[in-house]
């Protein structure tokens, strides 16, 4: 497969830009902006239409059972935001960020992890918390506001969801820095981390840090951008006159623009990717060219800023219709499958409605918990004195 | 330019003076008239242009304006302050939009390092006419990062200003009056309040940016609030009075400079004093508060000066918001030891 050297030294005539909205002619002629098809470099194994196709540079082995179970984590995954988003409709949340449209990229990128390797994730990363292995309930109290991630990131190798924009891409950049230091790096049993972010954090300054870090010390890091062109109600071109994963070869390491609507693709592309890292060839830039087909968040209107008929376009390109496509022609699937996923589904979707719209409000006490490793009197005391006011409501003493 | 919006004509000629607005839409409007009274004022933030920011202050001033006045900037904080800091040299007053209090951080370094300190290291031949708006305090049930009161950092950086509007007929002024100043303003927006009513008359000559003012007089203990909890004060206040105990209260206004004559004076009638804001209260604008009346009126107090406010810790999942802001409850228990002393 293709080596680094090969894409620190790109072609000068690449691709140009591919945003979301339709490009003027203007636009494309000045190079800005490209078709909304993701470009010429678009790496793509599953087309929109369920066909199968090859990659000079990248393609996979996949078994049946394999492709059914990718199948199926798009599906239940699906549902787990669907239901997500309705129990806010309902009041049980108090905000979600859906990832609906975004179910390829996720569980492509997720799968191609190794149990030894570590995440970085955003915000809006529930399907790589599906992958390490992270149950859908323990993302709700964070958006209903009972804690702010439960799972431990140590044992689950995946860190907790970073709000402020681009900051956890120098915290993995550090954290792949360790691997390497290590010796963690070196031969197929290396470690490498994943650090996920979107269009929009391309503009922080932590994420060009994260980018000179990582190429500095070889760092065995994924930069993997989630590419759904929309930060909040502004689109990629307002973050970038390049497409993004050309950015890479400033910094001296690969980028690679995978169709992030297409699971085989990006688990192709991002299983190289960490393969490349284990072995000491990392950090490796993907942008997985999506969109967001829902709000940026259960606060968000985007009828406000993006047209429907875009949205309408990027549905016929959905990521877990075009799989179903060819289990049915390949005959790797049958309806009695399609039905168990479905009924997975369900039970799945219950099980959050019934776990949600239990959970208790944590204690006052919460409050003061775990500010420091060691301690600190001035803060017990605080502590002490606050829950001794709350204990004097409790008896009617006020 | 686009057709004057109906927002606009209320502006430019609105058919009675005294209109009732939101203080949302007060700022809005507060910033539409700075924008018109002089076209070297531009904004800058993410998603404020056709979105009108998240919360909408800036609804409809991009289609109104133009792009290259409400600029839909990339999606880093450090460069939105750090090139208002270039546009400023240029002669412009920047307008910047920091879309919650938790995201000001990465703008952090721009703001102390460069904003607050290039008029004083170039012996006042280049001024920072910059406003810093921030949307703070918690209340409204958010994620992390979307609720923190910021403001003593930059209280505690010389160079920089900082007000903090509680009401609508003060944010319409002083969103003008901060725009006008030839100093960085910090500006923070209590975004719990931000769909509160008042009155606003947009032809009154309001007072100094930079004054605190008593909005209630009262004779048994004094309440100081700036921001959010303002309206906490005042209800404690009220609340207060049905008991026969009578409160004063004070909005701070402007945070840094402080303007404490006001409450020097106040304490010396009432002898207590009662500072409530939503930081936590170490090494904070209130500590600074309890310094100086402490210092001032040390022979009037009968009383500590006693500070409810936020804890010393990150802010909460909000499910835990309610026990950590200061409420009705948490101030009269305050004034309570206060009488008790």
């Amino acid at each position: 497969m293709s080596s680094p050297e090969q894409w620190t030294h790109p072609e000068p005539d690449a691709a140009p830009a591919a945003t979301a909205a339709k490009p003027t002619a203007e636009q494309v002629i000045a190079g800005l902006r490209a078709t909304d098809e993701g470009g010429a470099d678009l790496v793509q194994l599953l087309t929109p239409e369920g066909e199968r196709v090859t990659h000079p540079d990248f393609d996979i082995d996949i078994t049946p059972e394999e492709l059914r179970g990718l199948y199926r984590d798009m599906v239940l995954i699906r549902r787990v935001d669907r239901e997500a988003n309705a129990l806010q409709r309902k009041g049980q949340l108090g905000i979600w960020v859906p990832l609906l449209g975004q179910e390829a990229a996720q569980i492509g990128a997720g799968r191609a992890m190794r149990e030894t390797d570590m995440a970085f994730p955003s915000y809006r990363e529930h399907g790589i918390a599906w992958t390490r292995g992270i149950n859908p309930t323990e993302l709700l109290g964070i958006f209903r506001g009972t804690d702010q991630g439960t799972w431990d990131p140590v044992e689950k190798r995946f860190h907790p969801y970073t709000i402020v924009i681009g900051n956890q891409v120098l915290n993995a950049a550090g954290y792949a820095m360790g691997q390497k230091f290590d010796g963690k790096v070196g031969d197929d049993e290396g470690e490498a981390t994943m650090c996920f972010f979107g269009d929009g954090a391309t503009s922080q300054g932590d994420v060009h840090e994260g980018f000179v870090w990582a190429a500095v010390y070889d760092a065995p890091l994924v930069f993997f951008c989630q590419n759904n062109q929309w930060a909040i109600s502004e689109p990629t071109e307002r973050q970038s006159r390049l497409p993004l994963y050309q950015r890479a070869r400033g910094y001296g390491f690969p980028g690679i623009r995978v169709d992030g609507n297409d699971v085989l693709a990006t688990l192709a592309v991002t299983k190289w990717a960490l393969d490349e890292c284990r072995h000491g060839n990392g950090p490796i830039l993907i942008e997985a060219f999506t969109y967001r087909m829902d709000a940026h968040t259960t606060s968000d209107d985007p009828t406000r800023y993006r047209l429907s008929d875009e949205l309408e376009m990027w549905k016929l390109k959905d990521p877990i219709e075009r799989v179903k496509v060819y289990l049915v022609r390949q005959q790797w699937a049958d309806s009695e499958f399609f039905e168990s996923v479905e009924a997975d589904a369900d039970k799945l979707g219950e099980e959050l409605r019934e776990f949600c719209t239990n959970m208790p409000d944590p204690p006052a006490e919460r409050i003061f918990s775990n500010v420091y490793a060691e301690g600190n009197p001035v803060l017990e005391a605080q502590r002490d004195e606050f829950l001794d006011y709350v204990s004097g409501f409790a008896g009617g003493e006020h | 330019m686009a057709a004057p919006t109906m927002d606009r004509s209320t502006a430019a000629a609105p058919a009675t003076p005294v209109q009732t607005l939101t203080i949302s839409k007060a700022l809005n409007m507060g910033l539409r008239a700075a924008m018109e009274a002089n076209p070297k004022v531009i904004m800058m933030g993410e998603d404020i242009g056709k979105l009108g920011g998240v919360f909408r202050i800036t609804d409809g001033l991009q289609k109104d304006f133009g792009e290259q006045r409400v600029l839909d900037t990339p999606l880093a904080e450090s460069g939105i302050i750090g090139t208002a800091v270039g546009l400023a040299i240029r002669g412009y007053r920047p307008v910047c939009e920091i879309q919650f209090d938790g995201f000001i951080f990465p703008g952090f370094d721009q703001i102390v390092s460069q904003v607050a300190k290039l008029h004083y290291r170039t012996q006042g031949k280049i001024k920072m006419p910059i406003v810093i708006r921030v949307p703070f305090g918690g209340g409204i049930g958010a994620v992390e990062h979307h609720s923190e009161s910021p403001e003593s950092y930059f209280a505690h950086t010389a160079g920089l200003k900082v007000v903090s509007c509680s009401n609508p007929a003060d944010a319409y002024w002083m969103i003008q009056q901060a725009i006008d100043c030839d100093d960085p303003v910090l500006f923070f927006e209590p975004k719990r309040r931000y769909y509160e009513k008042g009155e606003v008359d947009t032809t009154a000559q309001p007072g100094p940016l930079f004054q605190s003012r008593v909005l209630r007089s009262g004779t048994d203990a004094t309440l100081v609030a700036y921001g959010p909890m303002v309206r906490t004060a005042l209800d404690a206040a009220g609340a207060a009075a049905e008991d026969g105990t009578s409160l004063e209260v004070i909005d701070l206004r402007t945070l840094s400079p402080l303007d404490l004559a006001p409450v020097f004076e106040s304490v010396r009638r009432t002898g207590r004093l009662v500072v409530v804001s939503e930081a936590p209260s170490e090494s904070s604008i209130a500590s600074e508060i309890a310094a100086k009346v402490q210092q001032e009126c040390f022979y009037s107090l009968q009383a500590p000066v006693l500070r409810v406010t936020g804890f010393d810790t990150p802010y909460p999942p909000s499910k835990l918001e309610e026990e950590f802001l200061p409420d009705l409850d948490r101030v009269l228990h305050a004034v309570d030891r206060s009488l008790a002393w």
